[in-house]
């Protein structure tokens, strides 16, 4: 497989939302605006990006039995990392998303990229990996998050579409999120699979 | 293999112990930086001296602030109460009298287009035509009733959201009793006895200040009567 052929992989054919149906507490949980779905998946392909460069490096060098707990220290330490950086250099997303990327941790999608890519392949390919998933789940939380947005409250990415006026709660709360993911993996599954 | 775990541990731990060094001084920085722009925002006046923050049990901090004359303009207070999604914490300034000058939500946790909309809900006065009873600044929790209009007070819940605006209230009237009156807070948010008419500081003359916003007292009755639409939070 080819790097380029890996970054597609990720975005369309491994979808983690829309086909593999991974980490799906984020996807549903924080989805409730565009750019709160944006930044939470651009915050996860961060980590994605570098704990599968990490665990490419040194996977030789785990034994088998116990990948799985060095994996999760490793993945933890990025997102707290992350955390402190955020916090400190970028306030802003920390209002928003700071909630969450605590949550990122337990995201599955990292863990099994890191078995299922990073543990079989080079770094280069598995930083490759990182981007293509890491855009795959930002695709798919975007996707989700505009249009829980525009029909919850009629604006997208903050911008007024229709009347001030205009509210249908139910999409911004939890049952809108399960409602439009089920419509969005069916449409997706439609157009990739013809 | 127990080797290669400790060493990943002691590896990590180092790395996090060097990133907390640098972002700790910014990370407290930048709290402090907030803190301070929000007293000035509630507090309305831009050139102000803050006194060291004064702790008071229950969970409040008062800071005492004057302005540059070293005349005292009032208090700012910080106060926590339970919202729909978590801890919600505000910071309101009152004036030496107790009223109002303004407030901001300093950590919520409520809902996206719903419960967040506290943090101007409750000082703007135009709600679509929604209401109208809604803003708080100017008025004093000592003189009117700091419930929300469904539980007979004299506040517009935010639509759907009255969760939210119970506990913002209740945290406005606890940071009031305990900081400004001095007595004890009262202990929830429904809890609170609804007042008779005489109370209601909208149809009382002499509280006129209170209620500045409306333009006569049928208006800002009749609003208040009417109680805000359906509950969903």
């Amino acid at each position: 497989m080819n790097n380029f052929k890996v970054l597609l992989n990720g975005i369309i054919k491994e979808n983690p939302t829309f086909v593999l149906l991974l980490g799906m507490c984020p996807t549903l949980g924080t989805t409730s605006s565009a750019l709160n779905g944006m930044s939470m998946g651009l915050a996860t392909m961060a980590v994605l990006i570098v704990s599968n460069l990490l665990i490419s490096l040194i996977k030789k060098l785990i034994p088998d039995a116990v990948r799985i707990p060095s994996y999760i220290v490793v993945i933890a330490s990025l997102v707290t990392v992350l955390q402190m950086c955020i916090k400190a250099y970028a306030p802003d997303i920390d209002k928003s998303l700071g909630l969450f990327i605590p949550l990122i941790v337990v995201n599955c999608i990292i863990l099994g990229r890191a078995e299922s890519f990073a543990a079989k392949n080079g770094p280069i390919a598995s930083i490759f990996d990182g981007i293509g998933i890491g855009l795959g789940f930002t695709l798919g939380l975007t996707c989700l998050g505009a249009v829980r947005e525009l029909l919850g409250t009629g604006t997208i990415f903050g911008v007024t579409l229709w009347g001030e006026s205009y509210g249908m709660l139910l999409f911004v709360l939890a049952p809108g999120a399960f409602l439009v993911l089920g419509y969005l993996i069916v449409l997706f599954n439609k157009l990739v699979k013809k | 293999m127990l080797v290669v775990l400790t060493v990943i541990a002691i590896v990590a731990a180092g790395v996090l112990a060097a990133v907390n060094a640098v972002t700790a001084p910014q990370i407290e920085k930048i709290n402090a930086d907030n803190l301070a722009a929000g007293i000035k925002a509630v507090m309305g006046n831009d050139d102000i001296t803050v006194a060291e923050p004064q702790e008071i049990e229950g969970g409040f901090t008062a800071y005492a602030v004057t302005d540059a004359n070293g005349e005292s303009l009032g208090t700012a207070v910080t106060s926590t109460s339970n919202g729909f999604g978590g801890p919600l914490q505000v910071l309101v300034g009152f004036d030496n009298e107790g009223t109002i000058l303004g407030y901001t939500i300093l950590a919520h946790a409520e809902t996206p287009g719903l419960g967040a909309k506290a943090s101007d809900w409750f000082q703007s006065e135009d709600k679509n035509g929604k209401g109208g009873n809604a803003c708080i600044v100017g008025k004093n929790p000592g003189q009117c009733n700091f419930t929300v209009s469904k539980d007979g007070g004299d506040i517009d819940a935010i639509t759907a959201s009255t969760i939210t605006s119970r506990a913002f209230l209740l945290s406005i009237q606890n940071a009031y009793n305990k900081v400004i009156a001095g007595q004890d807070a009262v202990s929830g948010a429904s809890t609170q006895a609804s007042s008779s008419d005489e109370e209601c500081c909208c149809g009382h003359e002499e509280s006129e200040e209170c209620c500045g916003e409306c333009e006569d007292e049928k208006d800002c009755c009749s609003a208040s009567d009417l109680g805000t639409p359906e509950v969903i939070e």
